[in-house]
């Protein structure tokens, strides 16, 4: 991979990142409601020289441009989120900082098992067009990728839930309990992430599947398998040295496009089965109108689709040398 | 250049036989319920170090042909009679697994258009050398540094291996295309339209190496191509296709000298001259006939300036004379060694 290809990635990803911060400057001044009203919300007697001293305390009577801008981004650059309305005395980074890791392990997991299943299933599908598994496989892909998150997981609380109670469908961890072991401590953990993990990874894997499958039946028709075919090589080899690495391109790009989608998907399964990451705390600061929690919230999801994407080019480019320029 | 294969026959190679045979090859393809007759009734034969040029209009099925060959068929398409016998071995008869082994080791194909024809996200080196390994058996080290001596071969610098296909040129893909057909040294290389997409200078390159190529390797070669002068140049037999038919077949001297099918003569007269008088071309008029459908007779007849009552009833027999020319055309019977049994009362088309 060439240098300049990894450099100008890098800077295409840094002023979108820059683009992102200024929008999100923007977007939380252009909200209904003022600060001031939030913070004092419940407090009584709340006296208009009280309201003008914190205004002038936050900074909120300075002009917009350049000072609050300039305090915003240097305060953004140095990780300085400011602090949760709801939450006292805790900085928003903190609040991220707790309800980010329940988000990674379900999603990232939950990408993992939909892109190892989907991709697997496609290919087979395409492969074997017409087959039974192609049949069977390709109903499947299309019922789930038409299926909203939100009924997917409902059906999995319908029946967990109330019919068999055999898996927890609230939470990450019971509520409580104290773990005599690490071992029984991820046991819970475990039990606790098989309904939404099913449910992320079912939500995805119809789509990847079906796009696996028809770009695997394009890439078969292309001159050089026929090529590899004239070469006397087996399917299994042809499959594999020659379908498949080039069928893979386009669903790299699919995944990567696909994140912001998973992440707003994210917020109706954690909060259907009250998983504390980030979508729960979006749905919280929302109610709340806690701003700069959401603030942080939405600056942490853009900056991590456009780093996704970022992955997402390089990867392509180790894949298809033609871009490599 | 490294031997990388004793040329020895395969294990079932009939003593004595021709090195391919064709005979009353049948292919057909199905399309919405109806039957496409591609190739329907084609005989030839391919001696050792002989080169064959296959020509005809586009769509007569010179591709078809060549794909039967090897069974490199789309899915809908079938071997619905016929054999074809490489060393005396039918291979119409083998399993596609035992079919497998005698692609590329014995029948290689140089595709039309290499842009697509080579793997983009592999080298050219790897490329080649993949049948090296996969069919031959040798080490990868082995079979790169027989990759890079086809390459040069065919007149690619060696250190050109790691390039990847869209970093080299129309021609310099097709050379490398070549290069990879030569891989396995196989007892026939064929040719499908190998210059078709490349611009008149890289032609005339690519042609000219197949000619050396053929010299010195001592090449068996079938060369499927619309430019008659391609032929003239590079082959000594000819067989000329109409609708999945061979109307004429025969060495290329006397062939393109004296063209007996009226087919053979109106698309001699429609080509830019080979001895370069050019004078203006004839336009054969009418298309050829729909193959789901082909008139019952000979499937020239409703283009031919000669056809009698006889050519829309009956298929002409193809019958060989003393010169070597086989011809299927009711105006050369048995018996009238190769001249016409009406004179054809056009004078401006080559009296026959
Ligand atoms: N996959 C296919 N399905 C149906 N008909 C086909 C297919 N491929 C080729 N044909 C038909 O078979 C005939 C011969 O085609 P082809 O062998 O490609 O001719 P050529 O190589 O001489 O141009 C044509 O009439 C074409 O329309
Ligand atoms: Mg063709």
């Amino acid at each position: 991979m060439g240098g300049s290809f990894v450099a100008r990635r890098l800077g295409q990803a840094a002023i979108t990142i820059v683009a992102i911060i200024l929008i999100n400057f923007v977007l939380f001044r252009l909200m209904p409601g003022s600060p001031e009203r939030v913070i004092l919300r419940g407090t009584p007697n709340v006296t208009p020289e009280r309201i003008e001293a914190l205004r002038e305390r936050w900074g909120l009577n300075d002009p917009v441009f350049p000072d609050q801008l300039v305090a915003y981004i240097t305060s953004t650059l140095t990780g300085d989120l400011g602090y949760s309305f709801i939450a006292r005395g805790q900085t928003v980074v903190d609040v991220l900082a707790q309800r980010i890791w329940p988000t990674i392990l379900l999603f990232g997991l939950g990408e993992m098992v939909a892109i190892a299943l989907g991709l697997a299933l496609g290919a087979y599908s395409g492969w074997r067009r017409g087959g039974p598994i192609d049949y069977l496989g390709n109903s499947v892909s299309l019922i789930l990728y038409s299926t909203p998150y939100f009924l997917l997981g409902m059906g999995f609380l319908l029946v967990f839930a109330s019919s068999i109670k055999w898996l927890p469908t609230f939470g990450m961890l019971t509520a409580g309990r104290v773990y005599g072991s690490p071992f029984e401590f991820l046991a819970d953990l475990g039990a606790h992430l098989v309904l939404p993990l099913a449910t992320v990874s079912l939500g995805l894997v119809g789509q990847y599947a079906i796009v696996m499958r028809s770009s695997i039946i394009e890439t078969l028709s292309e001159d050089y398998v026929n090529t590899a075919r004239a070469m006397g090589l087996s399917e299994g080899r042809i499959l594999r040295h020659h379908a498949l690495p080039n069928a893979l391109l386009p669903t790299v790009t699919l995944i990567a496009i696909n994140l912001g989608y998973v992440i707003a998907g994210a917020i109706t399964v954690e909060v259907v089965f009250n998983w504390p990451g980030l979508g729960t705390l979006t749905v919280q600061a929302l109610t709340a109108r806690d701003y700069p929690v959401l603030q942080g919230v939405f600056l942490l999801l853009s900056v991590a689709v456009v780093l996704a994407n970022l992955v997402a080019d390089l990867v392509y480019g180790v894949l298809d040398p033609r871009v490599r320029t | 250049m490294t031997a990388v294969r004793d040329r020895e026959l395969p294990r079932q190679a009939v003593p004595g036989a021709p090195l391919l045979e064709v005979t009353d090859l049948r292919t057909y393809f199905s399309l919405d319920g109806a039957t496409v007759r591609a190739v329907d009734g084609v005989s030839f034969r391919l001696e050792q170090g002989e080169a064959l040029g296959i020509a005809g209009e586009s769509g007569c099925g010179k591709t078809t042909t060549a794909l039967s060959l090897v069974r490199l068929l789309p899915p809908n398409a079938r071997i619905e009679e016929g054999s074809v016998r490489l060393y005396g071995i039918d291979l119409v008869e083998k399993s596609p697994n035992a079919l497998r082994r005698y692609r590329w080791r014995e029948i290689s194909i140089v595709f039309q258009g290499a842009m697509n024809a080579l793997n983009p996200v592999n080298t050219v080196g790897d490329q080649i050398a993949e049948p090296i390994i996969e069919r031959l058996g040798l080490d990868r080290k082995a079979a790169l540094q027989r990759a890079g001596e086809l390459l040069e071969l065919v007149g690619i610098p060696r250190k050109r291996a790691d390039a990847f296909p869209h970093e080299l040129s129309g021609g310099m893909r097709q050379r490398a295309m070549i290069a990879m057909a030569l891989a396995c040294d196989p007892a026939i290389v064929i040719g499908d339209e190998p210059t078709t997409a490349l611009d008149v200078m890289v032609q005339a390159q690519i042609l000219e190496l197949l000619e050396r190529l053929r010299r010195d390797l001592g090449l068996s070669l079938i060369l499927i191509t619309h430019d008659l002068s391609v032929i003239a140049e590079t082959c000594d037999r000819v067989m000329v296709m109409y609708a999945g038919r061979v109307a004429e077949e025969g060495p290329v001297g006397e062939v393109f000298a004296r063209p007996k099918h009226p087919y053979t003569q109106k698309l001699l007269a429609a080509f830019p001259n080979i001895h370069a008088d050019r004078r203006t071309l004839e336009v054969i008029p009418g298309s050829p006939p729909d193959l789901r459908d082909p008139p019952p007779g000979c499937r020239f007849a409703p283009r031919c300036q000669f056809a009698m009552d006889v050519c829309r009833t009956d298929v002409p027999p193809e019958v060989t004379f003393g010169d070597g020319v086989r011809v299927a055309c009711h105006l050369y019977p048995q018996g009238s060694d190769g001249v016409p049994i009406t004179t054809p009362p056009d004078a401006n088309g080559t009296p026959p």
